[in-house]
This record gives C-alpha cells, sequence and structure tokens, in this order.
C-alpha cells in the first residue's frame, strides 16, 4: 500500500497511457489515484461528464478496470443497484465506485445521489469538481465559483457556488470528505480512509481544468494547492457527523489564484475583494462547524 | 384456455398485482429496486411483504423515483443478477431515458407495468398510452388479460429475455385496475416446477467484474459499430418471436397452461371478420365475438400479446380474405392513428394484402368499454367498409 505519492508510481497501472483527457487535466490526476488506492478491485459507474471521453473511444478503452458507461443523472442509482446485487450474490471485497463531474453531481444527479446517501448504499460516490460542464465545452454548473466566466455566464456568473459536501454530509453518511490534488498525502489518507469503511462515502476532489479555465497546461497541480491556501476549495471531512478541517494553510491573497486563470480576467480588484470576503466567511462557519463538535447525526 | 394445472402449486383467489409478485418471487429475483404509484403500487408491497416475511431472498432498493428505479435495475443486472421492478403511467414516463439504456446494454430486465393514463390531467385508470410510448426503446412489450396470464407471463418472459440469442428487457403489461385490483382465480405454481422451467440466471456475456475488465458504452464513432449494435438489437428482437413461441410451449408443457404465443385467436377460422385488440379489451371482445355469433356474424378474434416483437406476418397471415379487420387501440398518436392500427396496415402493405382496416380508438382514460360496445363498434366497422369510406381513425364513445 503506497504511503506517499512517489510510492504510487510503482506497482501495477489502471489508468493506461493514451488516453483522451486534455493535456494537464486534474480529473485524470485523480482518478489515477484513487484507482491505485483501491487497487482496481472496484466496479467504476460513469455517467456522462469529461470521463466518458477520457477513457478514449470505442473499441479500447484506457482503463484496465470494469467502467460501466451510464446516463447522466443516473450514476447513483446504477452504483446502488451494483452494490445490493453484489451483496445479494455474496461478493464482499469489490468496491463501487460512482465517478461523476460537478454537473453530474451537484446538479443533474443530484436527486439519485441523495437518495443514495440516504439509503447509506455501500458505495464511494466521488466528485471530480471542475466548476463547470467542461465536457460540452465550459457552461455554468452549481459548482461553478461566482464570477467566473463560462460560456453560459460571459459576463461572469450571477450565484453562488453549491455548498455540495455539507449538502451531502446533512444526509447523515458515514464519510464526506473534500480533497485536493494540489494536497496528495491529505487525499491519499482520505481515500485509505473511505476504503476502510462501508455504507455511502462522498468524496469532492477538486480537478483544476486548463481548458476551460483558461491556464497554462503546467499549472494544474499549482492552481489546486492555491484554490485550498486562498481558502477558495477548504479541506475537511465529515466523519460520522462531526466536522474536521484536515488542512489549515496560512492564508494567501486570492488574488494570487484568481489571476492565474483568464476566467477570473474580467474581474475588477473590488470584484476579488468581495469573492475573497465570501471564501473567508465560508472558511469561518467551517471553523464554527469544527467547533462545534458533532454537526449532522 | 387452462387445459391441464400441474399438480403441485397451489390455487388463490388473488389480484393481478399479487400474481405478479407471486411470479417475481418465484422467478427468484435478486434485486426489486421499487418505487411506487398508482395502481403499481401494491406489487411492490406484495414484495416488500414477501421479502420481509423471508420467503423471498432478494434485495430490495427503496428508490426515491422511477428514473433511480430503472437505473438500480440496470446497475444489477450489469453485475449479472435478474432483476425486477414494476411501474406505470408517469413514472414509465419518467423511465423512458434509462429504458433505452437497458436495451443498448442488453441486460434482460423484467417489469410489469400497470396501464394508467398519462396526465395532465390526472387520471389514474386504465389507457395504454404509457406502454404504447416506449415502443421504440427496443423493451419487449406483452400484453395480458387475466391475472393467471400475468403470473405465467412474467415467468415466460424471463426464459424468453435471457435467452442468449435475444437478451433484451420485457415489460409485462396489466391493464389498472381492471386487472391489478380485481381477484380472480390464479394458480400459483410450486417453486421447484419454476425452478426447473427457469434455472438460475448465469449472464452469457460480459459482466461488471474487475477480475475481467471491460469499459462498456463509451464512445463509437460513426464508422465503428454503433450502426451494427442497432441492428443487432433489430436481429435479436426478431428472433425473440420464435423465442416467444417455443417458451410458450415450454410452458404448456410444464404447466399445462397456454395463453397463445405473440398472438391468441379465437373463433378465426371461418371469420369474416376479425377483431384485433391488446390487454383485457380483448377479453370483452371475446364476449363480443360470442354475442355477434349468436346473432349469425362471422366474427373472430386476435389477440396481440406481444406488441413487440410484432407479430405483424402472423396477422398478415390471420387477415389475407377477411372482409375488414377490426382494431382496437386504447393509446393515440396524435394526428395520425391508434399505434396498433398503424402497425396493422403497413404489415399489411408490405404483403400486398388488401384487407380493409377499421381502425378504433377508445376507452382512453379508463372509458368503459364492455362487449356490447365492441359488437357496436364491429356493426361500424362493417358499414365504414361497406361505404368504402376508410379513415386514418374512427373514435367510439367520443363525447362532443
Amino acid at each position: 500500500m503506497a504511503k506517499t505519492v512517489m510510492d504510487l508510481r510503482r506497482g501495477p497501472k489502471y489508468v493506461l497511457p493514451g488516453s483522451a483527457a486534455c493535456p494537464g487535466c486534474g480529473a485524470q490526476i485523480a482518478l489515477k489515484w484513487v484507482l491505485k488506492i483501491l487497487e482496481g478491485r472496484a466496479i467504476f459507474v460513469i455517467p456522462a461528464c469529461c470521463t466518458s471521453v477520457i477513457q478514449g473511444p470505442y473499441p479500447k478503452s484506457a482503463f484496465k478496470f470494469p467502467v460501466y458507461n451510464m446516463a447522466f443523472a443516473a450514476a447513483a442509482s446504477t452504483a446502488s443497484g451494483m452494490a445490493r446485487a453484489l451483496r445479494a450474490m455474496g461478493e464482499e471485497d469489490i468496491h463501487v465506485v460512482a465517478w461523476a463531474g460537478d454537473g453530474g453531481t451537484y446538479d443533474i444527479g443530484l436527486q439519485a445521489l441523495s437518495g443514495a446517501a440516504e439509503r447509506n448504499e455501500d458505495m464511494i460516490y466521488i466528485c471530480y469538481d471542475n466548476e463547470a460542464y467542461m465536457n460540452t465545452g465550459i457552461q455554468r454548473s452549481g459548482a461553478t465559483p461566482p464570477k467566473a466566466w463560462t460560456k453560459t455566464t460571459p459576463t461572469g456568473k450571477a450565484e453562488m457556488k453549491k455548498n455540495m459536501a455539507l449538502i451531502v454530509a446533512a444526509h447523515g453518511v458515514p464519510y464526506v470528505a473534500t480533497a485536493s490534488i494540489g494536497y496528495p498525502a491529505d487525499f491519499l489518507k482520505k481515500l485509505k480512509k473511505a476504503k476502510q469503511m462501508r455504507g455511502f462515502r462522498y468524496i469532492q476532489i477538486f480537478a483544476p481544468c486548463p481548458t476551460g479555465w483558461n491556464f497554462p497546461v503546467d499549472k494544474t497541480v499549482e492552481i489546486a494547492k492555491l484554490a485550498v491556501d486562498t481558502y477558495v476549495w477548504p479541506l475537511f471531512e465529515v466523519e460520522h457527523g462531526k466536522l474536521k478541517i484536515t488542512v489549515k494553510p496560512r492564508r494567501r491573497p486570492l488574488k494570487d489564484y484568481v489571476s492565474l486563470q483568464k476566467r477570473f480576467r474580467h474581474l475588477t480588484d473590488a470584484d476579488i475583494e468581495e469573492l475573497e470576503r465570501t471564501f473567508l466567511s465560508r472558511w469561518e462557519a467551517l471553523e464554527r462547524l469544527e467547533a462545534q463538535g458533532t454537526i449532522f447525526l | 384456455m387452462i387445459q391441464r394445472q400441474a399438480e403441485r402449486g397451489k390455487w388463490d383467489i388473488i389480484t393481478g398485482n399479487h400474481a405478479v409478485a407471486h411470479a417475481a418471487r418465484l422467478a427468484r429475483v435478486k434485486v426489486v429496486p421499487a418505487y411506487p404509484i398508482t395502481p403499481q403500487t401494491t406489487i411492490v408491497e406484495y414484495i416488500a411483504d414477501f421479502i420481509e416475511r423471508g420467503e423471498m431472498d432478494a434485495e430490495y432498493i427503496r428508490v426515491e423515483s422511477e428514473h433511480s428505479a430503472m437505473a438500480a435495475a440496470i446497475g444489477a443486472a450489469a453485475v449479472g443478477a435478474r432483476t425486477f421492478t414494476a411501474t406505470a403511467s408517469q413514472g414509465l414516463l419518467l423511465m423512458h431515458e434509462v429504458l433505452h439504456w437497458a436495451v443498448g446494454s442488453r441486460l434482460p430486465i423484467g417489469m410489469a407495468v400497470v396501464n394508467r393514463a398519462v396526465g395532465p390531467p390526472w387520471s389514474i385508470h386504465v389507457d395504454h398510452q404509457d406502454a404504447i410510448s416506449q415502443r421504440d426503446t427496443g423493451w419487449m412489450i406483452q400484453f395480458v388479460s387475466s391475472n393467471q396470464e400475468a403470473l405465467d407471463t412474467v415467468l415466460m418472459m424471463y426464459k424468453v429475455a435471457e435467452r442468449p440469442d435475444v437478451l433484451l428487457p420485457f415489460m409485462v403489461c396489466l391493464d389498472g385496475f381492471v386487472l391489478s385490483h380485481t381477484f380472480q382465480p390464479v394458480h400459483i405454481p410450486d417453486q421447484a416446477d419454476v425452478d426447473a422451467f427457469l434455472p438460475e440466471y448465469r449472464p452469457p456475456h460480459w459482466v461488471m467484474d474487475p477480475d475481467r475488465p471491460i469499459t462498456y458504452g463509451n464512445l463509437v464513432m460513426p464508422e465503428r459499430e454503433y450502426m451494427e449494435m442497432r441492428w443487432s438489437i433489430h436481429e435479436a428482437m426478431l428472433r425473440a418471436k420464435e423465442a416467444i413461441r417455443e417458451v410458450a410451449g415450454e410452458f404448456k408443457r410444464a404447466f399445462g397452461r397456454y395463453h397463445g404465443d405473440l398472438l391468441w385467436e379465437y373463433e378465426t377460422e371461418d371469420a369474416d371478420i376479425l377483431v384485433v385488440a391488446t390487454g383485457t379489451l380483448a377479453s370483452e371482445a371475446e364476449e363480443a365475438v360470442d354475442l355477434l355469433r349468436s346473432g349469425g356474424k362471422g366474427v373472430g378474434l386476435v389477440k396481440v400479446r406481444s406488441y413487440r416483437p410484432f407479430p405483424g406476418e402472423e396477422i398478415v397471415r390471420l387477415a389475407e380474405g377477411r372482409k375488414a379487420i377490426v382494431v382496437l387501440d386504447r393509446s393515440l398518436s396524435f394526428g395520425q392513428a391508434g399505434p396498433l392500427a398503424t402497425d396493422i396496415r403497413a404489415a399489411l402493405f408490405t404483403a400486398g394484402v388488401s384487407t380493409p382496416v377499421v381502425g378504433f380508438v377508445t376507452g382512453l382514460g379508463g372509458r368503459d368499454i364492455t362487449y356490447e360496445d365492441i359488437a357496436e363498434i364491429v356493426k361500424i366497422a362493417e358499414e365504414r367498409v361497406k361505404e368504402g369510406r376508410l379513415r386514418p381513425v374512427e373514435w367510439y364513445k367520443l363525447r362532443r
């Protein structure tokens, strides 16, 4: 079992070279690590999302693990059926993973996700969040941050980003975590923890998208790290109702993060200040929740 | 119809929904995703009872919508489990997207559809628009006319659906309230007899398995096999016609009951006029045939049990040389005609058979159609043929 990211380079590969991912794809980095930690002993349900394309076209596949491609709204419901069927057939050691983008999680897939969470279905639901409908060519989703440019918000998104991880946590599921490819040790620890548990586990991983956010392809991991350091993407977990902030970075100015991405290039200094206040108040709310002890039963 | 009963099993007086629940239990389905909707609800209630009383060994998933019910059924079937669900009306419409998905994946899922009108306005009564609107999904669509036939057809259709040369999902359609909530004597077969007839499901194709990883359903480019995959579904559907015939024969040998195969015929041999209908309209039509024959009219009935695959050639053979075909549709393709009438006209035209088809749309939203109504419909049809005035749609019992 891998202890560090470097260890992950060894051993069998499950995401093979030759995938159709864009250069610098954050989602693919996350996917590689998930498979390494699960050691390939997983069945994946993938609804419509970038990964529908990343796996490559028929009759080939860049994925050396079982994948069932599914309609957009049905990741968690399909995975529910798989998990129950495996139980009915006495299969104990196979993980069922729903691997969905933010559109398939925050928006069209939310109902099925909520149902599966409420029933505490035995699956790991992983949302890789690239903050818009990227596979259809950059349209805003419930995960798009305020003021960000997308093709359907050409002057910037007017609304907030849903607090999805807390929405899932409010179902009272065994485990919820946010993660980042910019903080691999934290991510791996959370994956391993989720792997050891049963029931509904939800991990929401920040997946920078050079194509949609318009930044240089070698900046993916740096941007992921900056998102955590500027409080845009707080790293926390909710285990059996108790929230813990797992990484408490020294806060950096939001400008360091937004200035690297052209989706924010129309922002004025006042806009950035306003956003910074928003992210800071979300962070402070998390701290209050952490101090409160058990917040969701 | 019932020629001989299996010696074992037991008789009970039960509703159509109860009969369907027994069928799911006897088929030893492993996963049942369930969502309530009138008039289907008691099916999934009976199944919950069976499971919680320990009479049925299955995972029961209380999903939050019909879309999720079908998606969960697909997930369960994709790892190799025999799967059953039930729905009606709006629920079936909500499933529509994933109905296609089940077919594309060639998963032999079983479902009972308790036919009910589609809103708005709300109506919970019998109407076939729900099932007929799924016509082009690639599901095998079977209509039944009695509670016994509902139970038996679910068992038969698992056997058809799971054949390696078929591998398609099926829906068994029973009329809302008329069958679903009406008590009839039903013979409930013995488990051992059903096990002998319907062995455990072993998927003959891929399943999701980490030891044999495959990627199912990724992008297919236009010059790769997308079109061939669609063709193979069509071919499987055509092979299902023979499978339905064979399995109906096997069922008859095992249980002594025969409800017809793709079609069921009544008094057709010397008939000048054939009434073609589905579901309980066909049961009424059977009475109408007796009534008309007692008045000296040569009328027979062709009940369409299998709407998909469609027994077009079989109907053509029966239609040849008759004076008229009278088709009863309990649904409508707006701006066109009754779907069953349209299919029959297409089959006749393709075969160069010019028997006149008089297509009636009637009984929508549960409007009661009795055998006397059907006798009246036959008289109207005769007049239309005599006058040479054939129209795409004849409305019967329309008030305006």
